[in-house]
């Protein structure tokens, strides 16, 4: 359903993408880790149009993307934000901020969609005529995976959707993102430097250093350590170093 | 005793009377590795930052015992705190983003930080600000000391947030979500040198993180706290025998690397936490 082939991406002299190619399957979770500046986020920026200098090619659901895309594509392809902090307007209520893709795409039945979409996120009905800042982190992420999910989309990007969050929550935004792929049968592509967040909701994972992909393998084989890059084991060994709290001598 | 709290409560006037943002905590802190733990909003923080009685000027806050090295920080006049404030006790902060001056290389403030501190010579200082940046393990330090923040990354800028509050050699390091906004790897290290520096130096470390097993890996003691509470403290190698069903939440609801798991537990609150 998508494929990325030889995406290169440049700012001035540095490059901050090389050759990177990934297929995604329908219905399936895909997830790139790697370091701060490794440019996981950049490649999942170009997948959504909002940085529009790269080279390569880009496929989704059969429509090689061009550097203008047509208004479908930004209906089916949506992302959720790291920061839920600074992705929704301070000045829009919820209602607003939800009717707002119902409008530009020119959907009906606002009403019902808005109630509807909050149910899925299990937001309570009242938070509807609040301003973002009288809501907490957790429930402002909700409020942004529901904005993204009101076009009814096919794809949704995801760039540490729960890193900006307390670990009881993401707890429960992971299990949301979870059900919400179960019942709506969501593709996934899922940006983080936390690999177990990774590896818990991904079943393929792409592991990038210094703007190449350095290696694609399973979840599974992530787990049990069947890793062929360098790069990749030592991002392993020391997420399972920190996890363990016997570890501690 | 290098930190002693008694009875800590700190409040908060609010249209409806004054809330409770910290009640009945008791810590004591040797030159040890303290780890606090809990969710925002928690009041771990401002537990910490009543040490130096750097709490917003509105806030209400009693205790029986609230002292730093025998001084007691709640009847201390100005020039006291500001004798202990940086000098004797460093505070770390999440971003260095917003922690740094955005115009001030970051050699000049490191050096600024050691002038005050200590007098010295604008060349001394300078020569101090390098050394210091050494020490957190910048391998070219010149360089470094002559760049502005905006040419850091983040893990490099908490570098020289670290260094800026070694330069007084301080007895007492708080470090309140040192490395929440890095990654992994980068988290990992400055942990690693907090850790190392705090040890070598001999001084007595706070680190206030929602990561249980990470503060875990690095500190003796936990505390973790509830709703402005503590409900649970205990030696950090304990951790796994921990009681509170708190305590127990935080460490199941983390996704993990070595199993896996269809779902992830989601903490159960339970109203009786509340009642200390």
């Amino acid at each position: 359903m998508i494929d990325v082939a030889a995406l290169g991406v440049r700012f001035g002299e540095t490059e901050a993408v090389k050759d990177v190619s990934f297929q995604v399957a329908r219905g399936e979770s895909f997830g790139l880790v790697g370091e701060s500046g490794s440019g996981k986020s950049t490649v999942l920026r170009v997948m959504s149009g909002l940085h529009g200098d790269w080279t390569g090619r880009i496929t989704i659901e059969g429509e090689v993307t061009a550097p203008r895309r047509s208004k479908d594509f930004h209906r089916r392809v949506q992302m959720v934000f790291q920061d839920p902090y600074g992705s929704l307007h301070p000045r829009q209520t919820v209602d607003r901020l939800l009717s707002e893709p119902l409008l530009v795409h020119r959907m009906d039945n606002i009403e019902r969609r808005i109630m509807r979409s909050l149910n899925e996120v299990s937001l309570p009905a009242l938070v509807r005529f609040r301003y973002p800042h009288q809501l907490s982190g957790g429930q402002r992420q909700r409020v942004a995976i529901a904005r993204a999910l009101m076009a009814e989309p096919d794809v949704l990007l995801l760039d540490e959707p729960t890193s900006a969050l307390d670990v009881s929550v993401q707890a429960e935004v992971l299990n949301l993102l979870s059900d919400l792929q179960q019942a709506r049968g969501l593709t996934y592509v899922l940006v983080s430097h936390n690999l177990a967040v990774v590896a818990h909701l991904c079943d393929r994972i792409g592991v990038m250093q210094g703007g190449e992909l350095v290696e694609l393998l399973s979840s599974d084989d992530l787990r049990a350590g069947r890793t062929k890059h360098l790069h990749t084991a030592a991002l392993r060994e020391l997420s399972i170093e920190l996890e363990e709290p016997e570890a501690n001598p | 005793m290098l930190v002693e709290i008694q009875n800590l409560r700190i409040q908060f006037p609010t249209p409806n009377g004054l809330s409770d943002a910290v009640r009945n905590v008791s810590l004591t802190l040797r030159q040890e590795k303290l780890g606090i733990v809990g969710e925002s909003g928690s009041g771990k923080s401002l537990t910490a930052r009543s040490i130096l009685r750097l709490l917003p000027s509105y806030a209400i806050t009693t205790a029986d015992t609230l002292t730093f090295d025998g001084i007691d920080v709640l009847r201390a006049n100005e020039a006291t705190l500001r004798a202990i404030r940086g000098t004797r006790a460093g505070l770390i902060l999440q971003d260095p983003k917003y922690s740094l001056n955005p115009v001030m290389t970051a050699g000049a403030q490191i050096a600024e930080a050691w002038r005050v501190h200590r007098g010295g010579s604008r060349k001394q200082a300078e020569q101090a600000a390098i050394d210091l940046l050494a020490q957190v393990r910048i391998r070219d330090p010149a360089r470094v000391a002559r760049a502005y923040p905006h040419e850091l990354s983040g893990g490099m800028g908490q570098r020289v947030m670290i260094a800026m509050m070694l330069a007084p050699d301080p007895e007492l390091l708080i470090a309140d979500e040192p490395t929440s906004a890095l990654d992994a790897t980068v988290q990992a290290e400055i942990l690693r040198l907090i850790e190392d520096l705090v040890s070598r130096r001999g001084m007595g470390l706070i680190l206030i993180s929602h990561d249980l097993p990470l503060v875990a890996h690095f500190c003796d003691r936990v505390a973790v706290m509830y709703a402005g509470r503590i409900v649970e403290e205990l030696a950090a190698s304990e951790l796994i025998r921990a009681r509170h069903p708190y305590t127990r939440g935080l460490l199941d609801c983390l996704p993990t690397l070595s199993h896996k798991q269809a779902r992830l537990a989601v903490i159960q609150r339970d109203p009786s936490w509340l009642e200390t």
